[in-house]
């Protein structure tokens, strides 16, 4: 292999002047971050609903929330970050003149938060359901022998329950959405392996590129990891879940 | 906002050439990502601590990093290792299609040795001591008895992983490769026809994967009943 290895590649300036690379690398873990960031609030939020709707007694509600988790999950997240740039815009008149009026920017952030939030929720909400009916039946009927009325039930005793036993879950699930986030490049947004690929197409650097940007998505995904064991032992019930968060 | 779905009929016979590639790699990769994932997964267990450590940190590696990097790197590190098993002057072009495959076998199996740990570990230990007591050597016990009771316990899962690589083949568009969604996508963008293209790739995809995961949910459930 005859590779010319260049570490200092990332203190040398960008074609653009002004810029040194690794401040490239460091915008794009910042986009990175922020699409991910925003995209799990999303997520976490409709994920939450939708998967509490799937558990309820309500026919309807239950295939609503059923259609919601079959639709996201049976499309490749690459067709729908396509869908949610090239395709909605066009659906909708008033979001394309606002597009065109706009930096495409905020157009590419706007349609990566949104495909991966609502791709994201689906995830969520399957985890929320399983996490709700893994809890034992006594407990919707004591709550419901206490006078509870359902929506009390499930503000007070159920969720409070299931979504402590759904973190190591949705820890994973966290952990996969910053991954997807690299799948933003493919309607440009310029997050971390976008920019490391630009540094390798730039410099013919392409390794110490790509290392620089598998060490940053290792260290944000174990980041990720002690972060959430530690919010599991805070928030863990004594005696109830048995080795939360080692 | 005017549609015009006949574009998609005029592209047929190109879309499914791509489509035709995209299950061509889903297939290999399922095959090679399972058999190297069952090595992984003996490995990750085994005794030797070299080798179960080693085992482990590319599986958690790979899991930790995004595909499309994952894509990335392999895309330039193959023509490379190519040159140098072969001695070539030059990096050998590989080309971006066969540069995938490559890449979502080494990829799935680190997916799919986690799947078979799982696998090997759901049977009951008795059962390995048992063929031992019988006279066979670790090879045997592990192709007789263990493997194929875990490919059973794990076969809705497998097949489930298995739809998700379908999905996620698509990511090849990265490197230009022509896969069902890199055909439609050039396609839509010589015809200026991006709308309907999309749509069109996006419930093929569907239909598809919703059926399977239908079928492998009755799988799911007759396998739960016999056992």
């Amino acid at each position: 292999m005859n590779y010319h290895w260049n570490w200092g590649v990332f203190f040398e300036e960008t074609p653009e002047g002004g810029v040194q690379y690794w401040e490239l690398i460091a915008s794009g873990l910042g986009w990175t971050l922020a699409v991910s960031a925003l995209s799990l609030l999303i997520a976490l939020g409709l994920g939450a609903v939708i998967g509490t709707l799937r558990t309820t007694d309500s026919r309807w509600l239950v295939r609503l929330g059923n259609a919601w988790v079959e639709l996201f999950r049976h499309i490749p997240l690459l067709v729908q970050m396509f869908l949610w740039y090239f395709v909605i815009p066009e659906l909708v008149p008033p979001l394309k003149a606002w597009i065109i009026g706009a930096d495409p920017v905020q157009a590419q952030f706007l349609a990566a938060v949104l495909c991966l939030g609502l791709f994201t929720s689906a995830r969520v909400a399957e985890q929320v359901r399983a996490g709700i009916q893994s809890l034992p039946r006594g407990q919707h009927q004591a709550a419901a022998a206490l006078g509870l009325t359902t929506v009390q039930a499930y503000r007070h005793v159920l969720l409070p329950m299931a979504f402590r036993i759904v973190i190591p879950p949705l820890t994973s699930e966290a952990m996969n959405l910053i991954k997807n986030s690299s799948i933003a490049l493919t309607i440009g947004l310029a997050e971390l392996t976008f920019r490391a690929r630009e540094l390798g197409e730039y410099t013919f650097n392409f390794f110490e590129a790509f290392t620089a940007a598998t060490i940053l998505y290792v260290i944000v995904a174990m980041t990720v990891n002690r972060v959430m064991a530690w919010v599991e032992r805070r928030v863990a019930v004594p005696g109830y879940i048995a080795g939360a968060g080692r | 906002m005017d549609l015009d779905f006949s574009v998609i009929g005029g592209a047929i016979p190109y879309l499914w050439k791509g489509f035709r590639y995209t299950v061509e790699l889903t297939l290999t990769a399922a095959v090679g990502g399972l058999f190297f994932g069952t090595l992984l997964a003996m490995a990750r267990l085994s005794s030797v601590r070299p080798l179960a450590l080693a085992a482990g940190g590319y599986v958690n590696l790979m899991r930790s990093i995004p595909l499309v990097l994952v894509i990335f790197w392999f895309f330039f590190l193959v023509p490379l290792i190519l040159q140098g098993l072969t001695g070539a002057e030059r990096p050998p072009q590989v080309g971006a299609e066969r540069t995938a495959i490559v890449t979502f076998i080494l990829f799935e199996a680190a997916y799919f040795c986690e799947i078979m740990r799982a696998g090997i570990q759901s049977i009951p230990k008795g059962q390995a001591h048992s063929a031992y007591a019988l006279g066979l050597s670790y090879g045997q016990a592990m192709r007789l008895v263990i493997l194929p009771q875990a490919f059973r316990n794990m076969l809705p899962i497998l097949l489930t992983q298995t739809i998700v690589l379908f999905q996620d083949t698509s990511l090849v568009y990265v490197i230009s490769a022509t896969d069902f969604v890199g055909a439609a996508a050039k396609v839509a963008q010589r015809d200026s026809r991006l709308v309907e293209m999309y749509l069109f790739v996006a419930v093929v995809y569907f239909l598809l994967c919703y059926t399977l995961s239908t079928l492998v949910r009755q799988l799911q459930k007759r396998l739960a009943v016999s056992r």
